[in-house]
Order: C-alpha cells, then structure tokens, then sequence
C-alpha cells in the first residue's frame, strides 16, 4: 500500500467544489463506449453534456462485467459484437473532450488496463483528454500500480464504497481515491431502482467521518426526483442505465432528453 | 525451510488476490475469518470427518488397472476412486465444507455456478441435507448439454437458473453468481467450486480437497511401499487436481500434472488450455492465467467436457506452473473420449469425461515411464452423467433411442 494521494489538483474534484460552491451538485451520466457504435457513443455524450450533465463517465465494454445488470450488460456486449477495440476508448475520450467542457472518467474492469499496461494506459488517457478511472472490481488492496500511474500522470482514481465496507475501509478508499468516492448505494449491481436505498444517505454520512472532500452516489438512480433526493446529502448523482436504455430506445436525440430531464434534478 | 504446502494465500507468488467489487470484501473477510477459526477448531474438523465417513463415503478406494495399464507402457496405474463418493465426484469434498461453514455464518441460502452439473448437485445435494435453499446458475449451453445434472439439482430442490450472456457457459454462471452474491450477501453464501475466485476460496477449496491426496498417499504407500513417480489429474478450474496434488507438493521425487481440456487442438481456436495457451490476467476476482484476446476480454473456451469448458484457472496452480513444480499439458477431446473407451471396456469403469483426460494423461506418463512406473491418476467423477455425449461421441446410440 502505498501512502496518502499527493495533492494534485483534480479536474473533477475542481468542478464538484465548484458545483457545491454555486448550491448545487453535479449530475454524472454513464454511456459505454462504442455502443451501438463508436461514432454513436461519441455523439451520445456529447448529447448528455449538452443537456445537463457535468462528468461523464464512459464504461468501457469487457467480456465479464460482474458489477452490471441487465442493461449494461447487453449494451455492452453489443458494442464488443459490433467490433469495440480497448484502443478506440482513446479516440472516443479524446473527440468528446474536444466538443464539449466536461471531464470524462472511464469506468472500466481492470484486466483491459493491466493487458494494455497500467503505464500506458494511464498515459495514453491523459494524452487523450481523460479525467481518471472508475474501476469497480479494483480495491486499492490490489491498486499499487495504478496509484503509482495516477500519480505519475495526475489523472484522477475513483474507488468505491459500499454500504457493507468498515470504517476502516471506508477511510481508505477515501484516502486512496482523488476526484470523488463512489458511494454504491445498495447492496447490489447497476439498474434502475424505484427507491434508492436509505443506505446511501448513512453510507455518504459515514463517508463524510472518514474524511471524504466529495463522495457521489451511484447504482440504481434513474429518476429526477432521485437525483434531487441524492444531491441534498451528495456531490453528485452518478445514472447509468436509465441513459443506456434510453439511447437503446431513442438514439442521441433520445439520450439528450433523458439526461435533461434528470437535469430537472439539479435545481 | 518453507513447504509449498504452506502456502495458504492470499497471494501464490504474483497471482491470487482480491480484485472484486467493494461490495463483496466484507462477506470475504467474514468467510476468511471463519474459515481460519474453523480450520483450527477440533469440532469443526469432527463434524466434517463424521460427515465424510457417514455420507461421503470416505475414505475413497484406489483401484489398481491393470488392463488398462497395459495400454500405458505396463506402468502400475492406480486409480484414486473420487467417482464412488456421494453424488459421483469429488465436489462434495468441498460442498460439505463450505456449507457446514456457511451454518456457522447463520447464511441460509446457498447459491452455485456450475459447468458438468456435479457441483451444482453436489450443492443442492448439502442444501437439502441441511434444509438450506439453493440457486445454481449454470450457462444455457450446459443446461442443454447435462440436462440429466439439471433433472437431479431440481429433484433435489434446488433452482436451477440457465444464464443466457456472453458464452453461456460456466465463466458466465460464475458472473452471474457474484452479481447475486453482490446483492444478497447478508443472508447468502456463495459456494464456489473451484480452486479459483478471490481469496480466500483458492485455499479454503484446495484445504477441502486435500484429503484426496492425503488418503491417496497413505493408500499408495501401503500398496506398493514407495510413492508414485508421477501423479496425472484433468484442471479447468483446477479443484480436484490441487486436491490429490497438495500431500505430495514436498515430494521432490513425485512429478505432478495437470492435464487440460485441448479440445480440437492446442493450436486451433477450440479449447480450454489455459496455462498451456493463457496468459496471466484477472478474472473472477483473481489474478492467474486465462484465455484472453489482446484487449484482455476473455476467451469462450471449448470442451467436450462441460467441467473442463472454463478459460480460468486457480492461481495456485499458476504459480506452480511458474516454478516448475507441476507441469500443465494439454489433452484434446479425441484422446480423452479413446481415454474413456479404455477404461470403461478393460476395467468396467465408466469415468467422468473431464477425468477422462488425466487418464489420456497417465496413459502417456505410463509409456514413458515403463514398467518400473507407478502413476496415480485421479479419478475424479464417473461417466453416467455423460452417457449421452459419450453414445453420441461412439454412435453407439440406436437410431429412435429416447432422448434422455
């Protein structure tokens, strides 16, 4: 292990301070890179940002998601049958970040990064544009490479936490994470959700104790009443599958309104 | 000096670990934590050892082949009989003492994944035993492939539920698996089947497992007076293979193999060869070799043996393979089912296909050796489930023969 993240400035913790300065918090919007296509995903979130949302987070399609539930899954199953390659994630950060002022985080399992080379990944990210990663099956217990590579190219690392993590726990993804910690807020995989669990609302209080600057809370939101309920005790309200199925569904024009109708949350 | 067999992870040299949602590390810590107490704890270990005795049936035979050997060289083949145990594999070895584990955590459900089905009757069989539910989740392809497993795992009580992503096979059924586990940690324990996963399942199955190889080494002592020169077992996962293979891991002079599942050919695109052909990388929360493309997305691996059918392996026998103290060879489909043929027609056993593939393995290892050779194979399941995919293999099936 090693020690506590040196200061760097993170682009995404900058804009979540920014955000709760102004009274506000800050919608994250997932989409999966190269779903249905690559040039489709791109449009895609360039669409979501128009409309609302301030981070994207772009899921990179792996063969095993085990955090994913059904929506994810198929789209990103899709996008591996429709010929995604790890390398075009790079091109996809990079022509986002080129249209429109919003950092992108990659949510991504870990063995695409380790294959690729930790190293390189990281620096081929920042060189295209990237805010960090998202990693779900990645505890900083197993990151010592990745810390190092984050460190090295300043790009922002976001661990999660779960409603069953210790205290102990708890401190250390918020020591080890810079930009935000993900708050999972049920004991269970990505989907939409009727209610959000209560235990989001303890788990970013227990956050707060263990010193987290900005914990944002994600898996099962889909609404904009729920990412109003969120923003009251979080930074941020981090929708996956509600936008996925709604670019299924209803393409770009589709996915752009979705997003500006979870917008409605933020004020 | 430190033993190999003191390895108790969570790393095996580099491979092993944790790499899991967070959500999941607290249900590991608390299984670790159990899991060390109870292996020091005398009651525990009495009440598996009554269990075994009682319902399993061990200690497990070995049988001498000596029809069969004389197709391997005239090498001494000694069978280890996992077959004969309680639902016809060595499964059950590490389903009883996981479950007995998941009655000291209060869990009382028990959810599986399997590949051939034994493990997943295996579970339904220690569910029912201790008036538990059980969840199987097993892929769609094998559903069809072993649907006398299925029959049995519902005849038992258990709900079977046929995964329909990525490859429908066992990788899946074991994705599908945690997700469940992820969701319903606090009253379910994940009974996995093999040797693999995060930590600290490698360990607590291979501890489960390793009273094959120590039974096989007294009983192989005391039929010949030495120790076997070779000992040949089939790996997908690996969990009957680091079973037999873990008494003789300080045994210089005792060569272990693993033989895995080639199915068309090492060098096609059809098999399950992980170490043969993988590279290191994580899957199921550990790190170890697996079948991966350049990007790291893994593999759909092929055998005619659904047990074998995995393009993981545990990280224990990674690590072994890495220095050099078990050697990993491939065996395709056509030498275990001529493997199969001959043990089932010169010594009236009829294998399971996936250990069918140690005993293609031994059959080489006796030829090299010669007569002076003794080999211990292990024996790891019988062949009923496999009647259909064996009569279609041999097209000894009658033409209108009801489906089974």
């Amino acid at each position: 292990m090693t020690s506590e993240a040196p200061r760097i400035t993170s682009p995404v913790g900058t804009l979540l301070s920014e955000r709760r300065a102004a009274g506000r918090g800050a919608l994250v919007g997932y989409l999966p890179a190269g779903f249905p296509d690559l040039a489709t995903s791109v449009e895609s979130a360039v669409a979501i940002a128009e409309n609302g949302v301030d981070v994207i987070e772009l899921g990179v399609p792996y063969s095993d998601p085990v955090m994913d539930g059904a929506v994810i899954q198929a789209a990103t199953q899709t996008a591996l049958a429709n010929g995604f390659r790890l390398a075009h994630v790079f091109d996809a950060v990079a022509q986002i970040t080129s249209r429109v002022d919003v950092p992108v985080l990659l949510m991504t399992y870990f063995n695409p990064v380790m294959q690729y080379g930790v190293d390189r990944f990281a620096r081929d990210l920042a060189a295209a544009g990237g805010a960090g990663l998202i990693t779900p099956d990645l505890v900083p217990d197993e990151a010592g490479p990745w810390l190092a590579a984050s460190d090295e190219t300043g790009l922002d690392r976001v661990f999660l936490a779960a409603p069953s993590s210790s205290h102990e726990r708890l401190v250390q993804s918020v020591t080890m994470s810079r930009g935000f910690v993900y708050a999972v807020s049920t004991m269970g995989i990505t989907g939409a959700r009727s209610d959000v669990d209560v235990a989001a609302r303890s788990l970013v209080s227990r956050l707060r104790d263990a010193g987290a600057e900005h914990a944002c809370v994600g898996v099962g939101i889909s609404t904009a009443d729920q990412v109003r309920e969120v923003l009251e005790y979080a930074d941020g309200a981090i929708v996956g599958s509600m936008l996925v199925k709604a670019l299924a569904d209803g393409g770009v024009p589709g996915v752009g309104r979705a997003a500006a109708e979870l917008a409605r949350g933020l004020s | 000096m430190t033993l190999l067999r003191d390895a108790v992870g969570p790393y095996f040299g580099d491979y092993g670990g944790r790499f899991v949602p967070e959500s999941l590390i607290a249900a590991l810590d608390e299984l670790d934590a159990a899991y060390r107490v109870a292996r020091e704890d005398p009651e525990f270990q009495a009440e598996l050892d009554e269990l075994h005795r009682t319902y399993t049936g061990r200690p497990s035979i070995i049988t001498e082949a000596p029809r069969f050997a004389q197709h391997a060289g005239g090498a001494r083949i000694l069978l280890k009989r996992e077959d004969l145990n309680h639902t016809g594999s060595h499964k059950i070895n590490n389903v009883l003492g996981q479950a007995l584990l998941a009655k000291r955590l209060g869990k009382t459900r028990l959810i599986a994944e399997t590949g051939a089905g034994q493990h997943g009757v295996a579970t339904a069989t220690a569910a029912a035993l201790f008036g538990m539910e059980c969840v199987v989740y097993m892929g769609e392809v094998d559903t069809e492939r072993q649907a006398l497993n299925v029959a049995r795992m519902r005849l038992l009580g258990a709900t079977v539920i046929p995964v329909k992503t990525g490859s429908r096979t066992l990788k899946d059924a074991i994705n599908e698996a945690l997700r469940d586990w992820v969701a319903n940690v606090s009253t379910t324990h994940y009974l996995l089947g093999t040797v693999a996963g995060p930590h600290p399942f490698p360990v607590m199955v291979r501890d489960f497992h390793k009273i094959i190889g120590e039974e096989a080494r007294e009983q192989v002592l005391a039929l010949t007076g030495r120790l076997p020169h070779a000992i040949a077992a089939c790996v997908g996962g690996g969990s009957n293979a680091m079973g037999i293979f873990h008494a003789f891991l300080d045994d210089p002079d005792v060569k272990l193999y693993g033989f895995e599942a080639a199915g068309d050919g090492a060098d096609t695109p059809h098999h399950a060869a992980t170490i043969t052909k993988g590279r290191p990388g994580v899957l199921h929360g550990a790190k170890s070799y697996m079948l991966q493309d350049e990007d790291g997305q893994t593999m759909e691996s092929h055998s005619i043996s659904a047990g074998l059918d995995y393009p993981g392996v545990g990280p224990e026998h990674a690590w072994l393979a890495d220095i050099g103290r078990a050697s990993y060879l491939p065996v395709t489909d056509a030498e275990a089912m001529e493997a199969f043929r001959l043990l089932t027609q010169t010594e009236g056993i009829i294998p399971a296909i996936e250990s069918s593939h140690a005993l293609a393995g031994a059959l080489a290892l006796g030829r090299e050796l010669g007569p002076e050779g003794i080999v211990l194979v292990n024996l790891s399941g019988r062949g009923d489930k496999d009647v259909t995919t064996a009569a279609r293999w041999f097209k000894v099936l009658d033409e209108n023969a009801e489906q089974m």
